[in-house]
């Protein structure tokens, strides 16, 4: 592969990116119309959407505010769920950690689920890339990305004041987080996780202040791990 | 938002915000190449599919939109979701089928 200068890398990361908008503008606009729903204000919704960037950490932190869950749940459970990123930090570091700290600060604030795994697959396809056109190519990614989730988070937020209850997108949150979870279900393992997490689920839910969500997980990440290790050994 | 004042809500903001950074952070930033052990990783890979379900369960089988009594229309549109979500590998596949099921249903039952 002749990647060989940090701007056609770059272009390279924007063209990827594009197809991704597909997804990124119809969570961004849920988020945007679920928030304003549940009652954030305009820049309450715009400070969840720049400061975190995870959309499904924000729709749990908003479902279990609704929950009125207590404080330092709302932000174990959120946070819980991103714990994913530590592990594309991890992926990433063997390509990108040789980069200058400041890049490395930015490509942090970046690194969303789109951007991890297009440049991942990227950098693992095409070895003898330079370590500035990997800087180039991720946030190539980040290009369209970024501003393109903000925005329609924004006309989310602007629309959602003016849908009528009757379009029960009380419902919208669940649907959102099956169709986060459900094209992931790739290996026994990621069936049998999360299958054991719903029945803890549906067993736990006397443990007060929503603390059931985190214990029913570990339950689930518990076995998923195990069957992968099994598999694998 | 009842019983959330702003700088509640905003204190949320804050710490979610910092929090998610830290992590992004991590080991991209501070800790080098230093990873995490194998068994730590492999826990990691199934917080999503594991969080997100538990969070969901009660939503879907007793709706708070209804009272809390289980809603066909809402069942049946989970089961789409799951379904289209799987066989499509698309997560705005498992949406539209999630939603146009929610709605059908309503719909014909009146």
């Amino acid at each position: 592969m002749a990647i060989s200068t940090p701007k056609s890398a770059y272009l390279k990361g924007v063209t990827g990116a594009l197809p991704f908008l597909l997804v990124v503008i119809p969570f961004g606009m849920l988020f945007g119309v679920v928030g304003t729903e549940a009652g954030l204000n305009l820049a309450q919704v715009m400070g969840f959407t720049t400061l975190v960037i995870a959309g499904a950490a924000q729709f749990t932190a908003i479902q279990l505010m609704l929950d009125e869950a207590p404080t330092i749940v709302v932000i174990v459970s959120a946070l819980a769920v991103n714990l994913r990123m530590a592990m594309y930090a991890a992926a990433l570091a063997p390509y990108l950690g040789p980069a200058p700290l400041w890049q490395r600060a930015m490509i942090a604030y970046l690194n969303v689920d789109q951007t991890y795994a297009l440049s991942h697959q990227k950098f693992e396809d095409s070895p003898a890339m330079a370590v500035p056109a990997r800087v180039a190519f991720f946030f190539g990614c980040a290009t369209p990305i970024l501003p393109i989730w903000i925005l329609a988070t924004f006309a989310g937020a602007v629309l959602g004041a003016a849908i009528p209850p009757e379009y029960a997108l009380d419902f919208a949150v669940p649907i959102t987080f099956i169709a986060l979870v459900a094209p992931g279900l790739r290996t026994l393992a990621h069936v049998a996780a999360a299958l054991t997490s719903i029945l803890l689920a549906l067993t736990l839910g006397w443990i007060p202040h929503n603390l059931w969500i985190l214990v029913a997980a570990l339950g689930g990440m518990m076995v998923g791990a195990e069957i992968e290790r099994r598999a694998t050994s | 938002m009842t019983g959330w004042s702003d700088p509640a809500i905003w204190r949320i903001v804050a710490a979610l915000g910092i929090g998610t950074y830290a992590i992004r952070f991590s080991f991209l930033g501070l800790l080098g190449n230093r990873t995490f052990p194998d068994w730590v990783l492999r826990h990691l890979r199934y917080t999503a599919v594991t969080i997100l379900p538990a969070l969901i369960t009660p939503m879907v089988l007793w709706p708070e939109a209804t009272g809390g009594q289980t809603d066909p229309a809402r069942l049946g549109a989970a089961a789409a979701a799951i379904a289209g979500g799987y066989l499509s590998r698309n997560a705005i596949v498992a949406i539209l089928c999630g939603m146009a099921t929610l709605y059908l249903v309503q719909f014909l039952a009146g």
